[in-house]
Formats: C-alpha cells, sequence, structure tokens
C-alpha cells in the first residue's frame, strides 16, 4: 500500500493517520456495545411493548446498561488475568 | 518488496498493536454477550456476587472449552489426514 511506505508520509500526517485509526476504533467499539446493550436491555425490559417507553422500562434501561456495563468489565478483567496467567505458564 | 515499497516500521509497530488491542476488545464483547444470557438475571442496583463469580467462571470455562475443543478437533485422525474434511 502506497501510504504505508516509508517516506511518503512526513511525522505529523503520521501522528494524524494513527489518531484517526484510533478515533475509527473507538467508534466501532461504541456502536458494537450501544447494539449489545440495546439488544440485552430490550430482551430484559420490555416483555410487551406498549403505546410508549414508560417510566419502569426507563428504569429498567438504565440500571441494565450500568449492569452490562460492570460485565464488560468484569469479563475483560477475568480474561486479561487469565492471559496473564497463561503467559506465564508458557 | 523493492526499497520504495518498504512498510514504515513505525506504523507497522502501531498496526500490529492496535491489531491485537482490538481482537482482545471483539473477544470481550462476544464474552459478555455469552457470559450475560448464562448469568444474569433481572438487573439490580449492583451486580451481585453470586452473578460475578457466574461471570468469572464462565469466562474461564469459555477459554477451557474452546482450548478443549481447539485440541480434540486437532488430534482426530480425521482431520489429520490429507482428506477434504468430512463431517460423519
Amino acid at each position: 500500500m502506497d501510504s504505508l511506505s516509508s517516506g511518503s508520509l512526513s511525522g505529523v500526517q503520521k501522528e494524524e493517520l494513527m489518531d484517526q485509526v484510533k478515533q475509527q476504533i473507538a467508534i466501532a467499539n461504541a456502536q458494537e456495545l450501544l447494539t449489545k446493550m440495546s439488544e440485552k436491555c430490550f430482551k430484559k425490559c420490555i416483555g410487551k411493548p406498549g403505546t410508549a417507553l414508560d417510566s419502569s422500562e426507563q428504569k429498567c434501561i438504565a440500571m441494565c446498561m450500568d449492569r452490562y456495563m460492570d460485565a464488560w468489565n468484569l469479563v475483560s478483567r477475568t480474561y486479561s488475568t487469565r492471559i496473564q496467567r497463561e503467559r506465564n505458564n508458557m | 518488496m523493492t526499497e520504495k515499497e518498504t512498510v514504515d516500521p513505525q506504523l507497522e509497530d502501531f498496526i500490529l498493536a492496535e491489531t491485537q488491542k482490538q481482537r482482545f476488545q471483539v473477544l470481550v464483547h462476544g464474552l459478555t454477550d455469552t457470559c450475560w444470557e448464562t448469568c444474569m438475571g433481572r438487573p439490580s442496583n449492583r451486580l451481585d456476587s453470586k452473578t460475578e463469580t457466574c461471570i468469572m467462571n464462565c469466562v474461564e470455562r469459555f477459554i477451557d472449552a474452546t482450548t478443549f475443543i481447539t485440541r480434540r478437533l486437532m488430534n482426530t485422525t480425521k482431520y489429520r489426514s490429507e482428506a477434504p474434511l468430512e463431517f460423519q
């Protein structure tokens, strides 16, 4: 790829490119989280869709989002501890 | 590779590191999905310790199961042979 060739990008351009890549990755991850949360919390909190999102459903969704984040962080921690452990055993 | 096409080492390192990080993130998204389904009851004010333990065990056992499946597939003579895969 031309743009990955050395010498074709200045230091500033390189920094910009790397920032852009990081930003795109962050957006992709946020979208994934949004999709999963919507799916999971809709399933948990809305048994029978009514004519509007009532306050108890909203409360449930808000709580569900927080618990989904807790679960995500716990999974992330558990998984990275596991990787660390396997690396030490090698 | 001609000299002109040499990949910028700084960019290469960056892409490798970001790919690695993203692979981890994708796995965490998937594991959270699976373990949420397995462990989560009705959402409450906080993750109770029972759910926490369940999620941690779920992550560990999922990895164990994946490792087990990988090993078993590799050790099955059928898959080791040159013949194309047949699922029977």
